[in-house]
């Protein structure tokens, strides 16, 4: 996807000490990337200390984490070489509210006694680096979020060529029965519209992997999902969220075009299925005593799904951009969305964007970081 | 009135058909009504017509002498009936639909009209109800259209139409000048949803965007997290919610601000992130509050976008999201200044909840033609712009319990700029804005309600053969009182309140109660007894050496302004002692130094070559016209300089109307060669100025005026008086030289500007060399 910088780079040897991890401590989820390497030899093997064996262990031994820590096996990427090592890259998930076991869990497994620099990016980098101090006698190296999201989203293209395509995006999307999934090359990426979706969203345009500025954002981004989910549901998760939303339909919720017009309004061009007011029928007693808790969460999912949609292609028309790349864990298992964000973008620019997805969604900002450890900028 | 604001008729969908209308105040002129409108959207009905209004107007005519004795007047007034246009805006809640209707049916005499032309979501649904009550075939016409149209047509013709909202100035309203071209512009209307409109000229406009996102979410969204029904209601928690407690902000996930992106701590980073939990409760305030914040921003956003994407620097914002609604306008025009950073203004409109109605009315009227005339804000009819915040004044909070009124009078013919005008789109025609300057807005406030009593006891003198003039008489006093009751509370509810405005408001209380000219019988006498001193007078100053005359010339004018009813000061010698007469006022006068004193200048100047074409607004009737201005006007003409004078259309105060100064300059011209020939050779001419106001807007004049300032290249241009001069154009510049006189009648002014009562004003100006052509200009 680019000049292979970065993988010219991760093939000269270092002398960087393991553990080699990456994390971004976002608004609601942290995200932490591990290498665990594969070729170490006899001779390391004696010389390697009890923690760093029993922290390996932990982490490629399970998938699951306490309660809510989670190993995304099926992204992890394996045979890499990174900084003359070859290895598995492991990528792991857990609630920012859980940080404080983390810390305790990094305090009983004497992780700083590994002297190793633990690079971190996202808020909470800033906002916790006293806690992992005090804590865990951590030292972190914080990082801009968006520098990294851009490192990571280059690097993790580049490397990804067996299995999936990390590139991807939806034939037909809009016609539901023929929209499939399709993977894309991104050869010359430049210029590109990175929207990353996380509890809010942030809107880069990207020129270079180094040329970069901040467009805009919003605040509607996967937090105002699952905020107005667990308000309107009582659920308390995305998934459960999600899977709420799977079931419902949001035309009972939202008053649509031809609610107000009794078809197309023509003389704007509106068609009569598009949505004229998101949560409109709710103003009407009836209609808000008639609802399902999956069409709310279906309502609640489109609406703020297209409205990212909305903020996208203005975005890039002003920017002249015509790909859009959606990142972000608002998309982990979240093909509606996705699905929404490729129709919206096609029919309303008229064929003229393009939005493409990754795999490794909300990964990329922990990818950077660790890259910043093994090869700083 | 008060019987409609009952709070127990209002019962959501169903009708109230218990309530009448007290027919005097609501629904008025519907005798003469035609041409009708609605439009009904999800809560209020709009309902427009066109009624034409009997006024009773004062004429004056000349007596013919050669069949009537004529005793010692001069002309005749007589009060004659003049039609004129009004149009006729009402504002109701829905539920009172039926009952208006049945009103409408049962008072409409003039049955010619066939159609009423229809817009707005609910025109469908109450299409069969309008046809069964009103025998009316409906007529739906598209909604955007009427918006626009309706938009169009406020923002040519109501002055002050548009302001911007900020919560925590001084005055929350700050309205902006009438532009000279309203186009290019944006319209964000905030409806269940938006629709973004850019407006490029009067037929053409397109839906460039808009969202889903709107007051429909808020509502149906709020109504689901609060379980608070109504629209009002909601807005209500949301101005006494927190946010904070519900959104995440950028403090919550950095601990701080995020400094290389410059966004700030108490950013929202991620709206109702904090509600992400099962086990947490929140109150229906916060909520509220975290929703309005978060359409609001994204309404915001989205218009910056568009604005930007089709380089747009006016945005105006309407819809029932709106609609006056200090919480909805603040949070909009916060989001528009965080994402534009200051270059877009939000704007909002005074009669937004009307464009659709009137848009509509206009598509029905196009025979009519209202487009071709321009049309004002009738004070007397209006409700104005009232205040729903509820710590701002708690007593307007029934409100939408009530009737809302615009009306607006077809004015003579097109009202266009003052061509000399140096910058017609910063042109601001009034000194003060009373909005802005509390202790100015105090002291006038009092002073017009002082003066109340003698504009009432006048007003009953002036039609002495009336038995119910008293009663009319009573009737305007309340009317008056009130509006100035609702203007202390409410000092924007008419745009910028000015001492202009308090005067036009007291001129079409006196107009809506009959008594269309309260000083005809002064301003006559006075001009018969200054008439006959007018050879006298003219004989003095010949005598006078050139450069003597020209000093006395000009304090002539001056003394000459003295004699002024509108003048509180003035008013009270006046009607104590009659006698008063011109040689006192002038020994009255200032000494030189005046307190504006550039008759230096003045005098150089006339040494120099004569003007071209002078433009002279005048004042009052009496002394002022014929012993004051009448001697200037001849001076200049001797000179060589062509003289226009231009007076009111119509009545106000004392001042002399275009229909008296006719008749006074022909009588005149009897006496006085100089002016006689003037008359004969065409270089003295007489025009209307198109207001019936004590104040003087440059920037609305009648066509005609503006043609003859072209054709005759006017070069000088002369404004007489307090009201136009102080109160008005004080500061105006022009392209052409500029004479401002004027006495200061009022204690409490001259106080303010430095002087002393009877202070004068005398502001001679030159534009900036590169202005203007050199060829006229003093060397």
């Amino acid at each position: 996807m680019y000049l292979n910088v970065e993988k010219r780079k991760t093939q000269e040897k270092c002398d960087i000490t393991f553990p080699w991890f990456g994390m971004d401590i976002g608004g609601t989820l942290v995200k932490l990337v591990y290498f665990e390497p594969k070729d170490i030899t006899a001779e390391e093997e004696q010389e390697e200390v009890e923690n760093l064996k029993s922290i390996r262990r932990y982490l490629t031994s399970n998938t699951a984490y306490g309660k809510t820590g989670i190993r995304d096996v099926h992204l992890e990427l394996q045979d890499l070489t990174l900084c003359g090592r070859t290895g598995n890259l492991h990528f792991i998930r857990f609630p920012t509210h859980d940080l404080p076991a983390f810390l305790q869990m990094g305090r009983n497994k004497h992780f700083s006694s590994l002297h190793t620099t633990l690079c971190a990016t996202g808020g909470g980098a800033y906002k916790f680096e006293a806690d992992f101090r005090t804590m865990a006698d951590l030292q972190l190296h914080k990082l801009d979020e968006l520098d990294c999201l851009i490192r990571g989203v280059l690097y993790i293209d580049s490397v990804v060529s067996s299995g999936p395509s990390e590139c991807y995006y939806f034939e037909n999307p809009t016609d539901p029965d023929r929209c499939i999934q399709r993977p894309y090359t991104l050869e010359n990426p430049y210029p590109l519209l990175l929207v990353n979706i996380g509890s809010g969203v942030s809107i880069l345009a990207v020129y270079s992997e180094s040329n970069y500025k901040r467009v805009t954002g919003t605040s509607l981004g996967g937090g105002t999902f699952l905020g107005l989910c667990c308000l309107l549901t009582g659920c308390s998760t995305f998934e459960e969220a999600l899977e709420m939303a799977s079931q419902g339909e949001s035309t009972r919720v939202d008053k649509l075009v031809r609610d107000i017009y009794g078809g197309d309004y023509e003389r704007f061009g509106l068609p009569g299925w598009a949505v004229a007011s998101s949560f409109g029928n709710m103003m009407s007693k009836d209609k808000r005593e008639s609802v399902s808790k999956e069409d709310l969460a279906r309502a609640t999912l489109v609406t703020i799904t297209n409205n990212i949609g909305s903020i996208t292609r203005m975005c890039a028309l002003n920017e002249n951009i015509e790909r859009v790349v959606f990142v972000g864990n608002f998309l982990r298992v979240n093909t509606l969305s996705m699905k929404l964000l490729a129709y919206a973008m096609d029919y309303w620019s008229k064929g003229q964007l393009k939005a493409l997805f990754l795999q490794h969604e909300g990964y990329f900002g922990a990818v950077g970081a660790l890259l910043e450890l093994l090869h700083p900028s | 009135w008060m019987l409609i604001g009952r709070r127990g008729a209002r019962t959501g969908h169903t009708m109230d058909k218990s309530i009448t209308l007290p027919p005097d105040e609501i629904f008025r002129n519907l005798e003469n009504a035609k041409r009708f409108a609605i439009d009904i959207g999800g809560s209020l009905t709009k309902l427009a017509y066109y009624s034409t209004v009997q006024h009773k107007v004062a004429k004056v005519r000349s007596f013919d002498h050669t069949t009537k004795a004529t005793g010692d007047n001069l002309y005749e007034i007589s009060v004659q009936e003049e039609v004129t246009a009004r149009l006729h805006f009402i504002k109701f809640e829905n539920a009172y639909i039926e009952t208006c209707l049945d009103f409408v049916k049962d008072h409409l005499v003039n049955t010619e009209t066939k159609v009423i032309k229809a817009t707005g979501g609910g025109a469908h649904k109450f299409k069969e109800l309008i046809e069964r009550k009103l025998g009316l075939k409906v007529d739906k016409e598209d909604e955007m259209t009427c918006l626009i149209k309706g938009c169009n047509f406020v923002l040519r013709n109501i002055p002050h139409e548009a302001f911007v909202y900020a919560k925590h100035a001084d005055s929350e309203f700050r309205f902006q000048t009438t532009q000279p071209d309203i186009f290019p512009y944006l319209l964000v209307n905030i409806g269940s949803g938006v629709s973004i409109v850019k407006v490029e000229s009067e037929d053409k406009f397109e839906r460039i965007g808009g969202s889903s996102i709107g007051g429909g979410t808020f509502w149906g969204l709020g109504a689901l997290l609060t379980k608070t029904k109504r629209f009002d209601e909601l807005l209500q928690l949301a101005s006494k919610g927190q946010h904070t407690s519900v959104d995440m902000l950028v403090k919550d996930i950095y601990g701080g601000s995020y400094g290389s992106l410059g966004l700030t701590g108490d950013l929202i980073a991620s709206s109702f992130g904090k509600s992400a939990t099962a086990d947490k409760e929140f109150s229906k305030e916060d909520m509220a509050k975290s929703l309005l914040h978060m359409i609001s921003n994204d309404i915001g956003q989205l218009a910056c976008l568009y604005a930007k994407l089709h380089n747009l620097s006016r945005v105006y914002f309407g819809g029932f999201f709106i609609r006056g609604h200090p919480v909805t306008m603040h949070t909009i025009t916060y989001s528009i200044n965080f994402f534009t950073k200051g270059e877009v203004q939000a704007l909002f409109l005074r009669h937004e909840g009307y464009l659709g109605a009137i848009g509509a009315f206009l598509k029905g009227a196009e025979e009519d033609n209202p487009n071709q005339y321009s049309w004002g804000e009738n004070y007397a009819g209006s409700s104005g712009l009232m205040s729903v915040s509820p710590d701002m004044n708690p007593m307007q909070r029934a409100r939408s319990g009530t009737f809302d009124m615009l009306e607006m009078d077809r004015l003579e013919g097109k009202l266009v700029n003052l061509p000399l005008l140096q910058d017609a789109s910063s042109y601001i025609p009034d000194t003060v804005d009373l909005t802005e300057d509390a202790h100015a807005r105090e002291y006038w406030l009092y002073c017009f309600e002082e003066a109340l009593d003698g504009v009432v006891k006048r007003a009953v003198a002036s039609q002495p053969d009336m038995p119910e003039a008293a009663e009319r008489a009573e009737k305007f006093r309340q009317k008056y009182r009130h509006k100035l009751q609702t203007l202390r509370h409410q000092p924007f509810a008419y745009g910028s309140l000015t001492v202009r405005s308090l005067l036009d408001t007291r001129e079409h209380c006196l107009n809506e109660f009959n008594f269309p000219d309260p000083y005809s019988k002064i301003k006559q006498r006075e001009n018969d007894m200054a008439l006959k001193y007018y050879q006298k007078a003219v004989k003095c100053l010949d005598e006078l050496s050139w450069e003597e005359r020209q000093y006395a010339l000009v304090r002539g004018v001056l003394a000459g302004n003295v004699f002024d009813w509108g003048a509180k000061a003035v008013s009270d010698v006046l009607e104590s002692d009659p006698e008063f007469g011109f040689e006192q006022a002038k020994r009255q006068l200032e000494e030189r130094p005046w307190l504006v004193d550039s008759y230096d200048q003045w005098f150089e100047r006339l040494k120099g070559p004569p003007h071209k074409c002078a433009m002279f607004f005048v004042d009052n009737s009496g002394v002022d016209i014929i012993l004051g201005v009448m001697p200037f006007v001849r001076e200049l003409l001797s000179r060589g300089t062509e003289v226009v004078l231009a007076s009111n259309s119509g009545p106000a105060l004392n001042d002399v109307t275009n229909g008296e100064l006719q008749i006074l300059t022909e009588s005149i011209a009897a006496m006085d060669p100089v002016i006689q020939a003037g008359l004969r050779e065409d270089r003295l001419t007489l025009v209307q100025s198109g207001s019936s106001s004590p104040c003087l807007d440059l920037s609305r004049l009648d066509k005609v005026l503006a043609m003859v300032v072209r054709e005759r290249k006017t070069d000088l241009v002369i404004i007489e008086g307090m009201g136009r001069a102080i109160h008005t154009n004080y500061y105006a510049m022009l392209r052409c030289e500029s004479l401002k006189m004027a006495v200061i009648k009022n204690s409490w002014l001259a106080d303010r500007l430095g002087g002393k009562l009877f202070s004068v004003v005398f502001k001679y100006e030159v534009p900036a060399p590169s202005q203007h052509s050199a060829a006229l200009t003093p060397s």
